[in-house]
């Protein structure tokens, strides 16, 4: 699927092993909450080392200095690739082969952050995301490394349950999260979107119109996650 | 096969599987039987995709499957003594092998540096184009004769100014290697900067006649943080260069590259930097000590630096 953002990395085992890069929004909110998390731990530094006078005031100071630049990339080589705004967004970074990101690469990527950043509010960085098809920053190309979606041990899915319906031809894995995805969503969608989506499958549909297309795609949907 | 049949005749290794991913990360590999378990993994999912098994099937096994390639192939050198043989080759090393790269930063600073502070012995009246009103007053309280603590205002301490130079020396230093990521042009232009704000600082003092508290205070810490500088200069260089000729390489390879040198010059710069910002702290402002001292002093860590880059590490490269 060309507008599929998977990126497949090759293992000397011969499969192809699918990686989920994370977009420029989910990667805004974890920095946001990390700048949140920063924030707050620099100005309870600040305010409690406030009282030690000077000797206080270069605890904020050196504090400043490794929130910024050294602890993040720390957090991503310890913490299994994330720091905690990432972690919360369920998010990692990894080298481009999937391997685990160890210092060079982590701190190249977070000292390159300063020129991600230019000219203002990581614009730089969010050209570069939307220029190329794994989502990287300037700092990801320089140290080889993606920011994924953490892999989902499957099993989580909020599709309606329906009385399963197993579909009339076989379907390609593409086809099957397709119709999975489509059942999901089908809740947040009107009754008439929902429909209308639906009726475009035509062969699984066949000639049902309308709510009962959307019916038969929520069966199919639950056949195909096993719920006999 | 049908996908329920495959799924209770595997299911049990896959669940000893991720009990095995569960393992203490130190044991090695997380236990004896990982590398059967992980190729039976492998060829589950390759199976599933092929058969065109349930999305959630093969997105556990994917997930699995993933796991388990990052232990076997994420797992970390087992060498000792990292940190020694960092400092005791690799760097030296690296330095020597972009020897090009570092003279032209060092060029790029000390070039500007050198003429703004002869320049100013000669048209004095320069230094307003280069300093601030403010900055000139500052310069002139820190360094007169008189202050008993040179380089310092009479508010700082020791401590407090360690800080202050970790958090704005290693910020500069790590901007100026930031900087090689455009086309190179940001890192000429902080080393530029630095060296004409030092010059400037260097050929006023000295043309006001407080050449002996200015040059007395900076030559301890000079050595360890202007090659702190040029280091930083020598990665940003190293950056911008693979992006404008990056050989036979496509660019975002030969960055990549380029990044997995030049990060090491970086952590040699924050290395000579937090050195600098002690001596610069602690020694720099002691007042009591006689001039001579501390450019004995000064002198003895600039050939010690430049011996250890020359010499340290033998002569093989990789």
């Amino acid at each position: 699927m060309v507008l599929d953002t998977a990126h497949e990395v090759p293992t000397p085992e011969g499969i192809d092993i699918e990686l989920r890069p994370a977009g420029p929004m989910a990667r805004a909110s974890a920095w946001l909450v990390d700048l949140l998390l920063r924030l707050g731990i620099l100005i309870t530094i600040w305010i409690t080392a406030g009282l030690l006078g000077k000797f206080g005031l270069a605890l904020t100071l050196l504090s400043a200095f490794f929130l910024e630049w050294l602890i993040p990339a720390w957090c991503e080589v310890r913490w299994n690739g994330a720091t905690p705004g990432k972690k919360a967004l369920g998010l990692m970074v990894v080298h481009d082969d999937g391997t685990p990101v160890r210092w060079p690469a982590a701190l190249t990527r977070n000292l390159l952050r300063a020129v991600d950043f230019l000219p203002l509010l990581y614009l730089f960085g969010f050209v570069a995301m939307c220029l190329g098809r794994d989502f990287k920053r300037l700092g990801d190309h320089a140290a080889g490394t993606l920011v994924v979606f953490r892999p989902a041990l499957g099993g989580s899915h909020d599709v309606p349950p329906a009385a399963a319906l197993a579909p009339a031809r076989a379907l390609s894995l593409a086809e099957q999260r397709a119709i999975v995805d489509f059942a999901e969503r089908s809740t947040a969608l009107t009754a008439d979107r929902a429909a209308e989506l639906a009726e475009i499958a035509e062969p699984l549909v066949g000639t049902a119109r309308g709510a009962a297309a959307t019916e038969r795609l929520i069966g199919i949907a639950n056949y195909l996650l096993g719920r006999q | 096969m049908k996908q329920a049949a495959f799924e209770s005749l595997h299911v049990s290794e896959w669940s000893a599987f991720e009990r095995l991913l569960e393992n203490d990360p130190r044991a090695p590999l997380r236990g004896a039987d990982f590398p059967r378990l992980y190729r039976r993994v492998c060829q589950h999912l390759a199976l599933a995709r092929d058969r065109a098994y349930g999305p959630d099937l093969v997105d556990r096994l994917n997930a699995l499957a993933l796991r388990g390639h990052r232990v076997l192939y994420g797992a970390e050198g087992m060498r000792r003594n990292q940190l020694a043989e960092f400092f005791l080759r690799r760097l030296p090393l690296m330095v020597r092998e972009e020897l090009p790269l570092v003279l032209t930063a060092a060029l790029l600073f000390f070039g500007p540096f050198a003429l703004v502070a002869l320049a100013l012995q000669r048209y004095p009246d320069f230094v307003a184009y280069l300093l601030s009103p403010h900055e000139l007053a500052d310069l002139q309280r820190m360094y007169d004769p008189a202050n008993p603590h040179p380089g310092m205002r009479p508010a700082d301490s020791n401590v407090l100014m360690f800080a202050f130079y970790i958090w704005n020396n290693v910020k500069i230093g790590f901007q100026t290697f930031a900087g090689g990521m455009l086309l190179g042009l940001g890192t000429i232009f902080y080393l530029v900067l630095n060296g004409l704000q030092i010059g400037a600082a260097a050929g006023y003092l000295t043309q006001i006649g407080y050449g002996v508290p200015f040059w007395s205070f900076v030559a301890g810490h000079s050595a360890p943080e202007l090659t702190a500088i040029v280091l930083s200069g020598a990665a940003g260089l190293r950056l911008g260069a693979a992006l404008i000729a990056p050989g036979r390489l496509t660019r975002r390879a030969a960055l990549t590259a380029a990044a997995r040198r030049a990060v090491q010059l970086v952590y040699g710069a924050a290395a000579l930097f937090t050195i600098a910002a002690f001596v610069e702290a602690f020694w720099s402002p002691v007042g009591f000590v006689p001039a001579q001292i501390k450019y004995a002093v000064g002198a003895s860590l600039w050939s010690a630096l430049l011996a250890y880059l020359a010499l340290v590490g033998g002569r093989h490269a990789r």
